[in-house]
């Protein structure tokens, strides 16, 4: 048999001929190609620089800004939107989103809170089934946190089930928790005071120097240091990047999605129990109405972090930053008499300008 | 005789009303390349597929080493030695290459860090994803920690063969391989998929590209209507046979045809 069509398939005798796929590898040339590929390995570097300059100018304006009290303050006054910005990442990382944080947030509060709070002081749907009156600290902390990681487990169940958007499933739950923390708990505000003192552990600070550090805060870096750790260093890290990358690709390679997607919002309700009773210690009592605009803030802090909002691409330690830029804006700006108004300004021309860095550096080419 | 390596019998996968397969058979001799050819919707990619566990038929038999087999996902296929190479590449474009190559089949650090901490071998999988695009003659890939979306065409191509061919200890099956690529980047896929058959490794290419086939394949399968219409070789009929029998316009008789496997 006489082979005329294939030139050398049956050729290599010693050794497989090299393919060289070298000379595509163009090198980068210009500022801009440099800049461009480096903020693409480096997600972070925008967010840090923000920050840098805006604490920069905010010292110029008024130097009590600098100070180490005033510093620790606005670690407190981030602690909030910074723990729930990581549950937010972490869905955004799989091209979804939670418009229900707050929400879920609130509901957990306010379940450990009238669990805990003294009998006479809890709302009235609790004076049906006095089994729920009067929990320890620590056991009602415990329901709360099961309650939240119950909801976002939910949220979920939905969107795997039913394949429904993320965004309708959880524009919906905003509504249904918001409500249900209306009506399981009347709407009331448990104060401080109405509460055994364990319940508000999370706002104790410890100073060093005259730096605060509260209890609440170290608990959030601890959660970042955490979570950075499983996504950068452990296989469902690993997956939950390539699930947001290309659904497709992932399940084909063999990664249950679904399973992914449930533990993500899962592990996300979980991070909102935990938020939910940092927010008690912060705010030093549990109110409905504790946080009205958190859900956009965190968005706002991912998407400020250099996390993209189609999914597979980002780095926590952005978030971080994110949430202190957000923080920042809002202190400094208080600081130097200026209207908040500018702060809004100043976050809605933030988020634009990250959206457009981020489509420019997704269209990397090495 | 040699025993085909992987054997389809009678196969039928429908979807809802549209027929996928219907009664197909197909071999695949182990060291050979084997083209499936057909027009679109001749059920292709769906009886590669079967193979691949992305598709379970409704009927019919599969063996695999001459032992039956029955997939429920990818990953069961995967596990029996049967790696493919999907038309859309299934690779994620923001990991990066050595990643992307352990996808789904992380390896963790050894001892407590990854027992308990989960933590995983990175160093290990970068080593041996540098040693797997070698063993390919694809080392000019240096950086292993590029992410997949910064590499051309062709070198994508390279990382999902390399993929399956690192971890495809049976059969390796590509799927379109060449649909988006340049003639040149073309040329050094077919290059590839003759180093993986003279590793011993049997190759089932999908492929549109008529040039393609004849210029890498031992057998040629022609699909028609969800079934095998012909097999035959390079050197016993031409590109217009093929296309006259994929479009039914040619019939050949079975003693014509090349159902063994062939000596090369």
């Amino acid at each position: 048999m006489n082979s005329t069509v294939s030139q050398g398939a049956s050729s290599p005798v010693n050794g497989s001929p090299t393919v060289d796929f070298a000379e595509e590898f163009g090198s980068q040339s210009g500022l801009t190609a440099r800049l461009q590929s480096t903020l693409h390995k480096y997600p972070y570097l925008s967010p840090l620089a923000v920050l840098v300059v805006a604490m920069i100018v905010f010292t110029l304006l008024n130097e009590r800004f600098i100070l180490a009290t005033n510093l620790s303050l606005l670690t407190q006054q981030m602690v909030i939107v910074g723990t729930l910005a990581i549950a937010q990442t972490l869905i955004i990382l799989t091209a979804g989103i939670d418009l229900s944080i707050g929400a879920i947030m609130v509901f957990g509060q306010m379940f450990m809170a009238n669990l805990a709070a003294k009998p006479e002081a809890s709302n009235l749907a609790f004076e049906a089934f006095p089994a729920l009156l009067g929990w320890s600290p620590w056991a009602a902390v415990v329901a709360g946190i099961l309650l939240s990681t119950l909801a976002g487990a939910a949220n979920g169940f939905l969107i795997v089930r039913f394949k429904l958007p993320p965004f309708i499933v959880t524009l919906g739950t905003l509504s249904v928790f918001t409500a249900l923390s209306l009506i399981v708990f009347r709407a009331r505000t448990i104060q401080g005071p109405e509460m055994p003192e364990g319940m508000l552990a999370m706002g104790a600070t410890t100073n060093i120097g005259s730096f605060g550090i509260m209890a609440g805060v170290a608990v959030m870096l601890a959660l970042y240091a955490l979570f950075a750790y499983i996504l950068r260093s452990t296989a469902w890290g690993t997956h939950i990047y390539a699930v947001g990358d290309d659904p497709e690709a992932a399940e084909l390679s063999g990664i249950n999605s679904d399973r992914v997607l449930m533990g993500v919002y899962t592990v996300s309700g979980l991070i909102m129990g935990i938020a939910a009773f940092v927010t008690i210690g912060r705010v030093g009592s549990a109110s409905p109405n504790v946080t009205p605009d958190i859900n956009l803030e965190t968005i706002t802090a991912v998407v400020i972090g250099g996390t993209s909002l189609f999914g597979g691409r980002g780095i926590l330690v952005g978030t971080l930053l994110g949430a202190a830029i957000v923080t920042v804006m809002r202190n400094g700006l208080a600081l130097a008499g200026l209207d908040q108004a500018y702060r809004v300004l100043a976050i809605g021309l933030l988020v634009i300008a990250a959206v457009s860095l981020d489509q420019w550096i997704r269209e990397v080419k090495v | 005789m040699t025993e085909p390596i992987l054997k389809g019998r009678k196969l039928v996968k429908t979807f809802g009303k549209v027929v996928g397969l219907n009664g197909a058979d197909i071999d695949l001799y182990p060291g050979e390349v084997l083209a499936v050819i057909g027009d679109n919707g001749a059920g292709k990619s769906t009886l590669v597929k079967c193979f691949a566990g992305a598709h379970t038929p409704d009927s019919g038999t599969m063996e695999l080493a001459g032992r039956p087999v029955e997939f429920r996902s990818t990953s069961e296929a995967r596990e029996a030695g049967i790696e493919t190479v999907y038309q859309t590449l299934a690779v994620s474009p923001a990991l990066d290459i050595s990643t992307n190559l352990y996808l789904g089949r992380e390896i963790r650090k050894p001892g407590i860090l990854g027992s308990v901490f989960r933590m995983l071998d990175k160093k290990q999988m970068r080593a041996e994803s540098s040693q797997h695009l070698q063993d390919l003659g694809i080392a000019t890939i240096q950086n292993i920690t590029q992410a997949v979306e910064t590499l051309s065409g062709g070198q994508r191509q390279a990382v999902a063969v390399a993929r399956a061919a690192a971890f495809g200890s049976q059969v390796i099956i590509l799927d379109e391989p060449t649909a988006a690529l340049g003639v040149r980047e073309s040329g050094r896929v077919l290059q590839l998929i003759r180093d993986l058959r003279d590793r011993g490794l049997p190759v089932v290419l999908i492929s549109h590209d008529m040039q393609n086939v004849f210029e890498v394949a031992d057998r040629i399968h022609v699909q028609r209507l969800g079934r095998r219409a012909a097999v035959i070789t390079p050197q016993t009929h031409s590109m217009n046979d093929a296309v006259a029998i994929m479009t039914g316009a040619m019939t050949v008789d079975e003693e014509d045809q090349a159902l063994g496997p062939v000596s090369r």
